[in-house]
Parts: structure tokens; sequence; C-alpha cells
């Protein structure tokens, strides 16, 4: 195997960890962050796969806007809590 | 075909394999979870999938990316363009469908206070007796 | 749950991973909706129908998807080897798309000659589903008719403000104009290297976003309000239209449509490949900054 497809090979690992991280993580927050991740390291594998328009295209569309599209509805939705408030809900819980 | 040639030709495109596992990835948060935020979060995961199966159809090993230098219109030195053009239009609207999507569940979180499924649709019931 | 405590089984982290109803916190009491919150809630306990249900769904879940990605992963074996040039896909139509960028299209980049100008219907497609999205999500979030939540929102929204944040107000005044001019780069050279309209419009969008994040929705109304976005919105779709209705002209009653090739390599080239690009990463950039305005304050 040449270098390149080992290269390949640990992203595509990569890729298939973050998916899978991200359907077991409990805070809202920590899955979108690693949906970002996710759509980051597949945008190197469209370089690698010979594609620049839509390495671009993914970085720009898929990273920025989608995450930040999920995060402002995560605030509107009141699932991002600020220190406070997520140390009253514990206690509130316990 | 006997399993052993099935197995080595998976492992010869690992990449359509990935993006299948991907895909079930996707599908199974998608149907499994209730929260609606991670079924969207699924929906893109299936996606994304979708379109490294499409891109990576169109390589073809040792050739360079589709930017003619020096004018040198050789279809022999690039790599087929056609699923990347479908691709990036594929990007674009997946975009456009998770905002409306999101758009959907501020508005159902609004008026049913919760974003489980289950329960939207058990108090819908309720309201219509 | 506590810390400290054993590790969980599998079916409690599929459970915690959902949102738990009693973890909203109703608004106010006396409210409409901490009735319909306590219904839900106390239903939710109750509904013995639905035990059943919770039960058997996970289990039939797993069940689904391991014969979904058994029977996915199998069709990989029947697919044609990844990488080989004498793939059934790479026939004469990738070929006619090489050969004919520089000549007909007159792009360097064979990609963007290839969504422009060979098959650019498919593009003004999407250019018309990004309009129409942005006008379903209007439809959907712009509409309050509660106005005492609308206000409650609002107070909430202020105190979640970055306005007063000082180091993000210095960073973007250095970062904007660089990333508007890289935005508009990419755009503009969208035909003689990768990138094109779509990923120029982007940032642009994404700078847009940062200038009302940083300094405000009232600072980037001096030059970016509801006027000029749709002005601009509409004006780049109907520049797109009439420019695939010339062609459609041309083509159907047998003319030679006209098209300003220039030479290939500089920037005022590639016929109308760079004013639809133009138009579309317009299109694009509106449509990123209203998605954006309208979750965070409900109007664009």
């Amino acid at each position: 195997m040449t270098e390149l497809e080992i290269f390949r090979l640990i992203l595509l690992t990569f890729l298939v960890v973050c998916a899978a991280a991200s359907a077991v993580s409990r805070s809202m927050l920590v899955t979108v962050i690693i949906f970002m991740t996710y759509g980051l390291v597949m945008s190197i594998l469209w370089v690698v796969l010979r594609a620049p328009d839509l390495a671009v295209t993914e970085a720009a569309v898929g990273v920025c806007i989608t995450s930040s599209l999920f995060f402002v509805t995560l605030r509107r939705l009141n699932l991002i809590r600020k220190r406070g408030e997520e140390d009253a809900d514990s206690e509130e819980g316990k | 075909m006997n399993l052993l040639t099935v197995l080595g030709r998976i492992l010869d495109n690992y990449e359509e394999c990935a993006a299948m596992v991907l895909f079930a990835i996707g599908f199974f948060m998608l149907i499994l979870h209730r929260n609606l935020i991670k079924k969207i979060i699924g929906m893109n995961i299936m996606d994304t999938a979708m379109y490294l199966f499409l891109a990576s159809i169109g390589y073809i090993e040792g050739r360079a990316a589709p930017v003619l230098e020096d004018g040198a219109a050789d279809p022999a030195l690039y790599i087929n363009p056609i699923p990347t053009g479908l691709v990036l239009t594929g990007i674009v609207v997946s975009v456009s469908f998770t905002a409306i999507m999101l758009a959907l569940s501020v508005r159902l979180y609004r008026r049913y206070r919760t974003l489980n499924l289950d329960d939207i649709y058990t108090i819908i019931r309720e309201e219509r007796k | 749950m506590k810390k400290g405590s054993k590790r969980p089984s599998l079916r409690q982290l599929w459970q915690d991973t959902d949102l738990d109803l009693s973890r909203i916190r109703p608004a106010d009491p006396g409210d409409d909706d901490q009735v319909r919150w306590e219904q839900a809630h106390a239903r939710r306990l109750d509904a013995a129908e639905l035990r059943l249900f919770r039960r058997a769904y996970p289990v039939l879940c797993v069940i689904l998807c391991l014969i979904l990605s058994t029977a996915l992963v199998l069709t990989v074996a029947y697919m044609p080897a990844f990488g080989r040039e004498d793939s059934p896909t790479n026939n004469e139509v990738a070929a006619r798309y090489i050969e004919g960028a520089t000549a007909e299209a007159g792009a360097v980049n064979a990609v963007a000659g290839m969504i422009i100008y060979f098959r650019g219907f498919d593009t003004l497609g999407e250019a018309h589903v990004l309009f129409s999205s942005v006008c379903a999500v209007m439809i959907l979030l712009e509409v309050e008719p509660d106005r005492r939540r609308l206000r409650r929102e609002r107070a909430e929204d202020r105190l979640y403000d970055l306005t007063r944040d000082s180091v993000l107000k210095e960073v973007t005044r250095v970062l904007e104009p660089l990333i508007f001019l890289f935005g508009l780069y990419v755009i503009f050279n969208g035909h003689l290297s990768s990138g094109g309209g779509f990923s120029g419009g982007t940032v642009i969008g994404a700078g847009l976003i940062l200038h009302a994040v940083a300094f405000g929705f009232t600072d980037t109304e001096r030059f970016f309000n509801r006027k000029v976005f749709d002005v601009i919105r509409v004006a780049a779709l109907l520049f797109y239209s009439a420019v695939m209705l010339y062609f459609f002209y041309t083509g159907a009653n047998d003319l030679d449509a006209w098209i300003p090739r220039g030479t290939p390599g500089s920037i005022f080239s590639a016929g109308f490949i760079l004013p639809v690009n133009l138009a579309v990463g317009l299109e694009v950039a509106c449509t990123m900054y209203a998605m954006f305005s309208l979750f965070r304050r409900g109007r664009v």
C-alpha cells in the first residue's frame, strides 16, 4: 500500500469514528462540535480525491454554515446553557 | 461469487465501503434517537456519506484535478469531472434542507415545548379528543 | 446522573442522550405552555400502550440497521473497482466536457465550465432552491402571533449578546476586510481555478454573519438591510434566468449564441461564466446571512 492509500484509510477511519461518536455523545453541544470535525475531515478527503471545488464548498458550506445554524437553533431551543445554569440544573436533578 | 472474492472486492473499494458504513450510522441515528436535533444530524451524515460515495466514482488513479493546465485539454490527464458537479449541487441543497428542518423543529418546540416526537403525537391525539 | 457512579448501560446511554422532559424549564407560571408541558409530562409516564412500543423499538431498529448495512456493504462488492480508468462511468461525455471546457465554454476550470455552461440548468435549479428555502424559513420563523413569547425570547437573546466583547470586535476589524476580499477573489477566479460562485458566496455570507455577531444587527443594517437584501436576491436570480433564457431561445431557434469567450486564462474571459458566478455568489451570500438572521432574531 502506498502512503497515499494509508492516509486515505486513516481519514476514512476517522470519519467513521467521528460519526459514531456524535451518535452516542450526550450533550448536544458536543454532538454538533464533533459533527463539525466530521465535515472538516470530509473536506480534507475531497482534496485527496482530487476534487478541490468540493473541498472548498464543503469546508465553507458544510462545516461553517450548517454548524452555525445548529448552534443558533440550539440556543433558540435552550439546549446550550451557561455555566451557572448547568450547575443549578444538576443540583435540581439530584 | 464465494465469500472470499466478495470480501476481497469489498476491501478493494474501501471508500465506497466506508461511505455505506457512514450511511448506516446516519440511518441508525435517524430512526433510533428520539431527540429531533439528533435525527437531523443523522440525516446530514447520510447526505455526506452519499456525496462521498458519488464522488469516489469519478476518481482515477494517477490523474490530476480537472483544472486544465496550459490548455492541455486531453481527457486522459484528468479525472472524471461529472460526479464532482453533481455533488456540488447536492452540498448546497443539503444545507437549505437542514435549515428548513431546523426551522420546523423550532416551531414545534414553541408549540409543544418538547422535542420528542412520541410525546408530540400523544399530545396531538389527546387534543383531538 | 452523579459523577463517579458505575458506567451506564447501553440502554441508559440511549435514554440519556434524548431530551428529558423534566429538564426543560417552562417559562412562566400560568403560561399556556406550562399546562401543555405538564400534560405531556404526565402522559409520558402514564401511557401504558407505549410501553411495549418503547421496549420493542430499539431492538427492531438495530435489526433493521444490521440488515440494511449488510445489504449495502454487499452491494459494494459488485461495484467496479475503485480508481481504474476502464471503469464504465468514464465514457465519452466526460471526455467531451474536458475537451470542450476551453474550446466551447472558455473556462480553465473544467468543473465550473461544466456546471455553468454544459449543465447550466441544474445550477439554475439550485439557485432557485436556495431562494425558495429562504422564503420557506421566512414563512416559518417570521410569523409569531404570541407577543409575550417574542418579547421573552428577545430579552433572553440580549443576555447572550456578544457586542460588548472587545476582543471579538478588534479581531473582526482586522479580519473582516480580508474575508470579504477572499470571498470576492474566489468568485472572480471561479473559472480559472477551483472555487466558484458557491464557495465564494458562502465566504462573503460568513463575513456578514461575523459582522452581525461582533457589532450587532443594527450596525449591519447600516449597509445591508431588508431592502438591499430583497433587491440583490431577486436581481441575481432574474439575471441568471435571463442568461439561461437567452441560451434557451438561441438553441430552440437554431441561432448561434454569441458568447464573448476572450482569451482563456485572463479574468474577463469565459463568456457568461463570470457574471453568472457573481450572481450565484451574491444569491448564496444573501441566503446564508438571511438564515442566520432569521434564526437569531426572527427577521432578516
